[in-house]
């Protein structure tokens, strides 16, 4: 919907800040990781609202500092989650209108526009050659899609960024152990758009959904499996509905249950799970990974103080792990989160998310901590005890 | 060096703005005050900061506007000329919490939630009055406006709760008030001459308040609302005289609104109580239930829809914002002797009848039973400058209504101030000037306020 659609909703916002908080009883920490980080008014979801509508109104001026702002929000959902109001549903979804309202109008900022035009000419925000989306298979198995009951679908960051490259390879080592009937796109494989529609970016968004869906048409996919809960978010919520779309952890979670996959090594491993925004708050699924988590044994799962839907955003979404408006200075809410995950007495903080593998990696560095703490995906804690 | 380097120096970049998105922001706040300009935003860390700020304000003579959450809802902390609002919310920190004398040490931005919570993980048997504001709003803000909490009907007003605290003059010197400029302790302001009165009700406009020691209370295990009905306002003042001849309410509210249509027209007095067992809470219930003649009614059930409201701590207050589906609202807080509650609930009705605006009254009985917070709060839409004029006005003949019952105004808006002050006595208003000029000879707090 476009932000004119929203004129009589931007208003009712009063600012009361439910929405920077976690669950009903627990104000003691922000889990807005935009105002947790800059802790000015504006910075709060609220905030965003009243800047949003006073930019419509012609109250302020579009500026640089307003663009910064409203391309801090990560998309986390968190407001949406503890808002009090009828109309929670709603924030995320003016500030997206906002972005395209800033697209159309030739407004973004230089960190955003490259990355849209990265995905326009090169099929990923990185500005990697489409021939070099497929370098992760190299040394597996992987075979290309022809008619198999899965399409094993990877993502810009799980094709392109090294460390991510290992999770996707982990991930396909485990599917073919489990014997599932899968392929992937390789270099055929195109951006799913998930980051492109969020920056605002409609046109670009309809045309990749419209590419991306007559390929799995001719190829004759049904069922989508996918790596990152970004491209989950996308083809589940946002593309036509005739495929069906499973993140991976929900897969792995039914092949256990289905005894596909057996374990073989105990690992006595204390894991703590960060739950990706774009599964948990967006899409709702908090068990999977821990059940999968569960069922291997020697592994003590332990819960950090904000979990499911009370979660800590890594500050990743919304292409932030690219256009990175946070910085990775002291306070940037991939720090925040891996010292919480340290407190924990973990040794090993669990993802199911390319972007919060990159996001946290670097915290765990910039902190000092990645002899204590190992940053690793479900799909490798998995492949280790097979 | 110009002003906004200056600021960016003591605190840095992130902290201090001179963006028009800040200073769009910080120029308003959700009531229905018209928006004031601002110059500078900057949030502090550390006294020190704000002591550095101060100097610099003196030097510059520039004003500063402390705010705590920004939550008055009647612009108390949106700069009246212009200036530095100086955003408490870094300094965050509990700094102690003594259990046996039952107290906690907080510093300014410390919000009303994070003690809460603090309390709740670490003393679970110790609460402190929280306001029914949202849990963003803060302990020190509320305190110093002469707020009110969930506990104010058993305790008194929360600013009686105040056992002592750290000040930066408007001079720029740090001072300590109460027990603890003489010992460790933060244990109490009473037994010496109450300076912390310097500071309570002035809105920062005499100096800085940057950590506060406020009172811990038991905390029971349960917890329970209980309703009665009325159609007669002129029950008001024998319900609230007999509901503290018995000691057993927490917490107590009367209430009306228009929406939703069962409670069009009628009023609802909802009492919380609390007790540590079953027993206990039944024996209370009891004795309430029993209390009232024929005029006031018993309800069996207590609605649903009031325990939703009232239960939590805090209760979610702000459902008022929309109301009138527009994300505002103000309310006059009337403070007034008991006996005037039938008169002010007859004129309020009046004026709002008359304005034509969304409006709901909540009224809490204060310290006891000595004085009541009578507030008409107004909903309205922000996207509809007529509708928020509208407020203007039934906000300004509230304020003459409770004024001319003989009550004053609580956290009064800049025209509730003026109101008072021209009926003020005019030593006290020379004195007030007096305490003014002594402690801010270069006028830099929050000027115009109590002017």
């Amino acid at each position: 919907m476009a932000l004119e659609d929203y004129k009589n909703i931007i208003h009712r916002c009063f600012r009361c800040g439910y929405c920077r908080f976690t669950s009903d009883c627990s104000y003691l920490g922000f889990n807005c990781p935009v105002y947790d980080k800059y802790r000015l008014e504006t910075y709060s979801p609220g905030g965003m609202m009243w800047l949003i509508r006073a930019w419509k109104e012609k109250d302020i001026e579009w500026t640089d500092s307003l663009a910064t702002i409203l391309y801090s929000c990560t998309t986390c959902n968190n407001c949406v989650e503890h808002c009090k109001f009828k109309f929670r549903g709603d924030i995320v979804n003016i500030i997206v209108a906002a972005r395209e309202e800033m697209v159309e109008n030739g407004l973004v900022l230089p960190p955003v526009r490259r990355f849209l035009e990265n995905v326009y000419l090169y099929g990923n925000p990185y500005r990697e050659l489409r021939t070099n989306r497929d370098k992760w298979t190299e040394g597996t198995k992987m075979k290309q899609y022809t008619g198999e009951e899965f399409l094993y679908y990877i993502g810009c960051v799980g094709s392109y960024d090294a460390r991510c490259q290992e999770v996707a390879r982990a991930l396909a080592d485990v599917l073919l152990e489990a014997g599932l009937s899968f392929g992937i796109l390789g270099s055929q494989e195109d951006c799913d758009g998930n980051e492109v529609r969020i920056l605002g970016e409609k046109r670009l968004f309809e045309t990749l959904v419209e590419k991306n869906t007559k390929m799995c048409d001719e190829l004759g996919v049904k069922k989508i499996v996918t790596l990152s809960p970004h491209s989950y978010n996308a083809f589940k919520n946002y593309y036509p509905d005739r495929f069906e779309v499973f993140h991976y952890t929900q897969i792995l979670r039914d092949l256990i249950k289905k005894g596909r996959l057996t374990f073989s090594r105990e690992l006595a491993y204390k894991v703590t799970f960060h739950d990706p925004c774009f599964l948990g708050r967006h899409n709702s699924e908090y068990e999977a990974p821990r059940e999968i988590l569960a069922s291997i044994p020697g592994i003590e799962l332990v819960e950090m103080e904000r979990n499911r839907a009370d979660a800590f955003c890594c500050g990743g979404g919304s292409g932030n792990f690219y256009t990175d408006f946070f910085g990775g200075r002291e306070g940037s809410p991939a720090r925040n989160r891996v010292r919480e995950a340290y407190e924990t007495g973990a040794s090993i903080l669990a993802v199911a998310c390319p972007t919060c593998m990159t996001m946290l990696t670097d915290a765990a560095k910039s902190e000092g901590l990645e002899e204590n703490l190992a940053i690793k995906d479900i799909s490798e804690i998995v492949k280790e005890s097979l | 060096m110009n002003i906004y380097s200056s600021l960016v120096n003591i605190v840095g970049k992130d902290f201090a703005s001179n963006r028009p998105e800040e200073l769009y922001m910080y120029s308003r706040d959700p009531g229905a005050q018209p928006p004031r300009k601002v110059d500078y935003v900057v949030m502090p860390k550390t006294v020190e900061a704000v002591q550095e700020i101060v100097m610099l304000a003196n030097k510059e003579r520039i004003p500063i506007t402390p705010m705590g959450g920004g939550f008055t809802t009647c612009a108390l902390t949106v700069p009246i000329k212009g200036g530095i609002v100086l955003d408490m919310k870094r300094m965050d920190k509990i700094i102690e919490v003594n259990e046996k004398s039952k107290y906690a040490v907080v510093e300014a931005g410390v919000s009303q939630g994070a003690l809460k919570s603090y309390l709740e993980k670490h003393y679970p048997y110790l609460q402190h009055s929280t306001p029914e504001a949202p849990p963003t709003v803060t302990v020190v803000g509320n305190l110093l406006i002469d707020g009110h909490g969930h506990l104010t009907p058993m305790h008194g007003v929360n600013s009686s709760m105040i056992n002592g605290m750290e000040v930066v003059l408007p001079t720029g010197e740090i001072c300590k008030i109460g027990s603890c400029s003489i010992s460790p302790y933060w244990f109490t302001r009473r037994h010496l001459p109450d300076l912390a009165g310097l500071f309570i009700g002035w809105f920062g406009t005499t100096g800085i308040v940057t950590k506060i020691s406020i009172q811990l209370f038991p905390k029971p295990k349960l917890r329970d609302c209980i309703v009665f009905s009325t159609d007669d306002p002129d029950s008001l003042p024998d319900v609230i005289f007999e509901v503290f001849q018995t000691e057993v309410a927490e917490n107590f509210f009367i209430i009306a609104q228009d929406k939703p249509d069962w409670m069009f027209g009628h009023i609802y007095i909802v009492i919380l109580m609390t007790g540590d067992s079953e027993e206990e809470f039944e024996l209370k219930k009891r004795q309430l239930s029993r209390m009232f003649d024929e005029r006031v009614k018993f309800m069996e059930e207590t609605p649903p829809a009031f325990k939703r409201r009232f239960l939590d701590v805090p209760p979610f207050a702000a459902t008022a914002a929309d109301f009138a589906k527009g994300g505002g609202f103000e309310y006059v807080g009337g403070i007034l002797p008991i006996e005037k509650v039938p008169e002010a609930w007859r004129g309020s009705f009046k004026i709002v009848r008359r304005h034509n605006v969304v409006f709901s009254i909540a009224v809490q009985p204060l310290d006891c039973g000595h004085s009541v917070m009578f507030g008409p709060i107004y909903s309205f839409n922000r996207a509809d400058e007529e509708n928020i004029e509208r407020v203007r006005k039934a906000l300004e003949e509230t304020d003459k209504l409770i004024l001319d019952l003989g009550g004053v105004l609580w956290k009064a808006e800049l025209p509730g101030q003026k109101l008072m002050m021209e009926r003020m006595d005019p030593n006290t208003v020379e004195l007030m000037k007096k305490v003014k000029r002594t402690l801010d000879p270069n006028g830099i707090m929050n000027p115009g306020n109590w002017e």
